[in-house]
């Protein structure tokens, strides 16, 4: 009986954030490894460019979600990242991959904190603005600089015996595991609640003693190294860091997948990756004339609508919705069990504890 | 010498499309507290609906009251479908609607119209003008842009001093609830701006075009201009729009002359961050309190 009750104690979901996140890591690792062993290689190209893409859309959501900033220039930030993996590249060839991916992800750190001073003198709006003006400038200044639209190529060489975008996928889905494990842990930690102070009101949290300014860079640092990391990921996925890689549907796809998951929410990054990758190749299918010009743009209305419509209708994301849902059943099933006691409890303050309750845990 | 003459003049000319964009960045955050992205956007679709009548043999000047009729409309109808129902929220908001709404329309005209550039013809010759038997960057169409922007600015200015309505609009951006109670329908107000505010940028558009190509994202980097000229002049007075274009216009202008052209977007950004950083509020505006 002991023995019982203490492997129940072993087997039980760890109560430290950490534990808890890593074991949930290491699952997710087994799930994704058994998803993309028994994929095509093709496929795994496709798990490898949304691992990818939720790092990026993780890093943006922090920020937004977090100290309440608008970026609209992250593609740049990842331009930063691919580009300073590929020239360490080109002329360390034997640069260990670790070492390369960490190079990109300082470089696109630094190019952040830069972005970041200026970012912390400037309300939603200009915010907005400038960063939508970097990501303009970006390709044009790639252009200028690295070899014009032909880039840098990158190379990967897989071990033996695995194939190419077998190794691709594990290298981005290792990162995404590592960087959603890192971020997991600051969302439950004292900089994350500092950022949310930030948002919610600036005077009261520069009262409270969080300087203001340096926590809006340090959040922008963040979710720039992210960024740059994906970056990285992508140039090596497309065997090269072109301009072409960067332009500015780049960034806008970035807040799509943000927006639609659901802001602020790690989960809700995971769906809007899957869905900024997904959404063009079912598109593809359903339209089934590459050449049209129907086709060529549809990807990109079917992102703005989405974009407007979420913001109007369910500005929570799948996320958001997920979680009310969860909330609204639970309280279902609450109330069924305890008839009653249903009708003297005001059902929206019991709603509004299970919702922190559940928050938490997103 | 001589290049300097013709960079100033071309930075007149293109410094005037500018403060169109710029005034109709400034006439909606007025009224609304929004920076509305999706203009170029907008722009680029009155254009293209032009050069559609164009080629349908159309003449110039009827396309062009058509593009600007359909930059009022079309103005008014994304105030009340998008941007009304995220009034009062987070302005985050409002600016990942305009965002979405510019690539939509982005790829709308990409669906419709095709991705390749296609000309668009100017109503004045764009021959530069011979001074003392030589060329300068000057056209006649340049002379038109520069008086047809300026007499939009007075338009724009004589309704807002001298008449009711303009009176009206101005009261419902400074002290909407005053303006409610004094019986102005504040909300229709805003509608109003955000039509003229499109219609100036539908204005830049057409003058935009013949210069480069029309493409779906032709008008993108003009916007990031006209938000930089709107930024210096302060974001508040149409006039400072008209400064403010002229500022980014000739330094544009300059850098692109003397540096190459790759470097228009990088001087550009980095003018916008250096008045950012130094007077937020921009070259011609008073101290602001922020409401704690």
């Amino acid at each position: 009986m002991r023995a019982a009750r203490r492997l129940g104690a072993l087997l039980r979901w760890p109560s430290q954030p950490l534990l808890r996140h890593l074991a949930f890591a290491v699952l997710a690792g087994i799930a994704c490894y058994g998803l993309s062993v028994s994929v095509s290689d093709f496929a795994n190209s496709e798990i490898a460019t949304v691992a990818l893409f939720a790092v990026a859309i993780a890093g943006l959501s922090m920020l937004t979600g977090g100290t309440g900033q608008l970026s609209l220039g992250h593609g740049a930030l990842m331009a930063v990242g691919a580009y300073a993996y590929a020239e360490l590249e080109l002329h360390n060839p034997h640069v260990p991959l670790s070492v390369g991916l960490l190079v990109a992800v300082g470089a696109a750190a630094v190019a952040g904190g830069v972005l970041g001073v200026a970012a912390a003198r400037l309300r939603g709006p200009y915010l907005a603005g400038v960063t939508l003006a970097l990501a303009l400038v970006a390709p044009q200044l790639a252009d200028h600089f690295f070899n014009s639209d032909q880039g840098i190529p990158v190379g990967l060489t897989p071990p033996a015996s695995v194939e190419s975008n077998h190794w691709l996928a594990w290298i981005a889905l290792t990162c995404a595991l590592v960087i959603f494990v890192l971020l997991a842990n600051l969302r439950r930690s004292r900089f994350y609640r500092s950022f949310t102070a930030v948002r919610d009101d600036e005077i009261a949290a520069s009262l409270a003693g969080i300087s203001v300014a340096r926590t809006q860079i340090l959040a922008f640092v963040l979710s720039a190294a992210c960024a740059g990391l994906a970056g990285a990921l992508l140039a090596i996925a497309d065997l090269g860091a072109t301009s072409g890689l960067f332009p500015l549907t780049l960034s806008v796809q970035l807040v799509a997948g943000m927006v639609i998951g659901g802001i602020g929410s790690l989960v809700g990054a995971v769906w809007g990756a899957v869905l900024v990758v997904y959404i063009p190749i079912w598109l593809d299918d359903i339209v089934n004339s590459p050449s049209s010009t129907l086709a060529a743009n549809l990807p990109q209305a079917v992102f703005g609508l989405l974009i407007v419509l979420v913001i109007l209708l369910v500005p929570g994301g799948i996320q958001g919705a997920l979680r009310r849902g969860i909330t609204v059943a639970r309280g279902r099933i609450a109330r069924a069990g305890k008839p009653g006691r249903a009708p003297t409890t005001s059902p929206g303050a019991g709603d509004t504890v299970t919702e922190v309750a559940s928050m938490d845990g997103g | 010498m001589r290049l300097f003459i013709d960079y100033t003049l071309s930075g007149v000319s293109s410094g005037m499309i500018y403060a169109a964009v710029a005034l109709g960045l400034v006439l909606i955050w007025r009224s609304t507290r929004i920076l509305n992205f999706a203009q170029g956007g907008m722009a680029m679709i009155t254009t293209y609906i032009a050069s559609a009548l164009l080629e349908h043999s159309v003449g110039y000047w009827a396309a062009f009251a058509v593009a600007l009729l359909a930059g009022l409309a079309l103005g008014a109808a994304t105030e009340r479908l998008l941007i009304r129902p995220v009034e009062g929220r987070s302005p985050v908001d409002a600016v990942i609607v305009a965002i979405g709404f510019l690539i939509f329309l982005e790829a709308l005209a990409g669906a419709i119209w095709g991705a390749s550039p296609r000309g668009f013809p100017a109503p004045f010759s764009q021959v530069d003008y011979l001074v003392g038997g030589r060329a300068i960057a000057f056209t006649p169409f340049d002379l038109f842009v520069v008086l047809a922007v300026l007499a939009l600015m007075g338009v724009m200015l004589l309704l807002f001093r001298f008449t009711e309505v303009g009176l009206r609009m101005r009261a419902s951006a400074f002290a909407p609830e005053v303006a409610r109670l004094l019986g102005v329908r504040v909300n229709r107000m805003l509608t109003l701006g955000w039509a003229l505010a499109t219609m100036a940028g539908a204005l830049a558009g057409l003058f935009v075009a013949p210069a480069v190509f029309l493409s779906p994202n032709y008008m993108d980097s003009i916007l990031i201009y006209g938000f930089t000229a709107a930024i210096v002049g302060g974001l508040e007075s149409p006039l400072g729009s008209l400064v403010g274009g002229l500022v980014i216009g000739l330094a544009i202008s300059y850098v692109g002359g003397y540096l190459g052209s790759a470097f228009e977007g990088a001087g550009a950004l980095g003018l916008l961050v250096v008045v950012l950083m130094v007077r937020p509020s921009g070259l011609f505006s008073r101290v602001q309190a922020r409401r704690v």
